[in-house]
């Protein structure tokens, strides 16, 4: 990686998470921006670059009072956080600015003061919305009834993965959902979209995060012990989920993820710790096949063997994922949350001894990825 | 670029079945992708066949039927090949 390695010197989510009735979108970013700049030791007055996804950065930018000399407003779905630390890291090393503020916030639920988005493209309004298509349940989860007849992924397989994800959740005073579930459970649970019963999709709650990143060689400034960002990588493929190229792989992930790795400099042997955005029970089983921790259809059997449970070789989706912990619309800035707490060593459920920690956001139906590669280890 | 006139035939490349409705649609109804035997995928609706998994099989051979629902809009649905001759 060239120029100044990055770091993130202060991180935090909104006070509350869940259902939040008395609170806007707006003063959820306030809340995370202020939780974020408490953890870091700065004011506002300190921050002179600013992304955000969702509102748009000149309405956050106002409400916090920032004076931005940068500004990211890159907005392809719930990954952009990761891509907004990317874009960061270049533009620190471009001496366009110094100390970036990334937020997120979404009243996802209680849909308090919520910005506009314009979540169907143009391509996407033309070409499959005019056969019933609703949202996120009745588009993301297209391509998997070809990946299991191509693959021999089963349904157990999947609804396991929302198993192992309660386990962690369990493991999180802040989780939504604690208790322990089976597989008959998410079977039995109420379909959805089918093959998609109801705890294999998502939460939809209220929340936010925020993130402040500066360059590598000013962490000493800062209270906390800082977490450097390794490597990142960004993709797209498609506005529609139906013409993806490969039903059985991300082609956004595979570019994300392969540029986050190659920049980082190491491979799937390197990682301790891995967070796998989980908008639906498949996203994870795609994600270990595209960073290439399992091989084409293969990653159902390995989380069925526990590998990315509590105890096995590559712990997932720590914090119980958007499956369980929380789920306000664009789940990337908590994942990533979640891996810079494992990286501190301060998350609810530690993985001991972890050091390296991959962040994988994807964005839209399979639209977008955004990779981040985080370290406890000065490069 | 060019328009190019297809066959109207094709297989059933991939679905889901919604269960959570839609207005002015019958629940549950499939939405699938078609692979078109020139070689394109669309998204479509599976019609004139059950709703289930059982009924709608990957692979199996579908061709288009047109449904007009006013002067400018006519959607191309599938349906499975009732003479049983892959496509």
């Amino acid at each position: 990686m060239s120029g100044p390695t990055l770091a993130v010197v202060g991180a935090a989510e909104t006070t509350q998470m869940g259902v939040i009735t008395d609170t806007s979108e707006l003063q959820l970013h306030a809340d995370a921006a202020f939780n974020a700049l408490a953890d870091a030791g700065l004011t506002i007055k300190d921050i002179d670059g600013f992304a955000t996804a969702g509102e748009r950065p000149t309405d956050v930018a106002h409400y916090l009072g920032l004076e931005p000399r940068w500004v990211d407003g890159t907005s392809v779905g719930g990954c952009s956080f990761m891509i907004h630390v990317r874009h960061a890291a270049a533009a620190i090393a471009a001496g366009l600015c110094t100390t970036v503020l990334i937020t997120h916030a979404e009243s996802g639920k209680s849909r308090v003061g919520k910005a506009r988005q314009a979540f169907t493209s143009a391509l996407s309004g033309q070409f499959e919305r005019p056969f019933g298509v609703t949202g996120p349940p009745t588009m993301f989860g297209l391509p998997v009834l070809r990946h299991m007849h191509d693959t021999g992924l089963t349904h157990e397989q999947m609804a396991n993965v929302a198993v192992v994800q309660r386990e962690w959740a369990g493991m999180n005073p802040r989780a939504t959902f604690r208790d322990p579930i089976t597989v008959e459970d998410v079977l039995g649970s109420r379909m959805i979209a089918y093959p998609f019963h109801l705890l294999e999709c998502c939460l939809v709650t209220d929340g936010g995060g925020a993130l402040i990143v500066t360059s590598a060689d000013r962490t000493m400034d800062f209270p906390t012990a800082p977490v450097y960002v390794l490597g990142h990588g960004e993709g797209v493929e498609t506005p529609m989920v139906s013409q993806m190229e490969n039903f059985s792989s991300s082609k956004a992930f595979r570019i994300a993820g392969g540029d986050a790795f190659a920049s980082a400099e190491i491979t799937t042997a390197d990682v301790d710790h891995l967070m796998v955005y989980d908008a639906f029970a498949h996203l994870p089983l795609y994600g270990l096949e595209d960073l290439g921790f399992c091989g084409r259809g293969e990653a159902g059997d390995f989380v069925w063997e526990r590998n990315t449970a509590p105890g096995g070789s590559l712990p997932m989706n720590t914090n119980g994922g958007g499956l369980s912990y929380m789920h306000s619309g664009m789940y990337g800035m908590y994942a990533m949350q979640e891996s810079i707490r494992q990286m501190r060593g301060t998350a609810p459920a530690q993985i001991e001894g972890a050091e390296v920690s991959v962040s994988l956001g994807v964005g839209g139906m399979f639209g977008a990825a955004g990779c981040v590669v985080f370290s406890n280890v000065a490069p | 670029m060019a328009v190019e006139e297809v066959s109207g035939r094709g297989t059933l490349y991939s679905y889901l079945i919604n269960h959570t409705g839609h207005p002015g649609i019958a629940s549950p109804y499939s939405i699938a992708v078609v692979q078109l035997d020139e070689g394109v995928r669309m998204m479509s609706n599976i019609v004139n066949c059950d709703q289930t998994p059982e009924a709608l099989v990957i692979d199996m051979s579908v061709e288009v039927v047109f449904e007009v629902f006013s002067d400018e809009i006519t959607l191309p649905f599938f349906q499975p090949v009732s003479d049983g001759t892959a496509s």
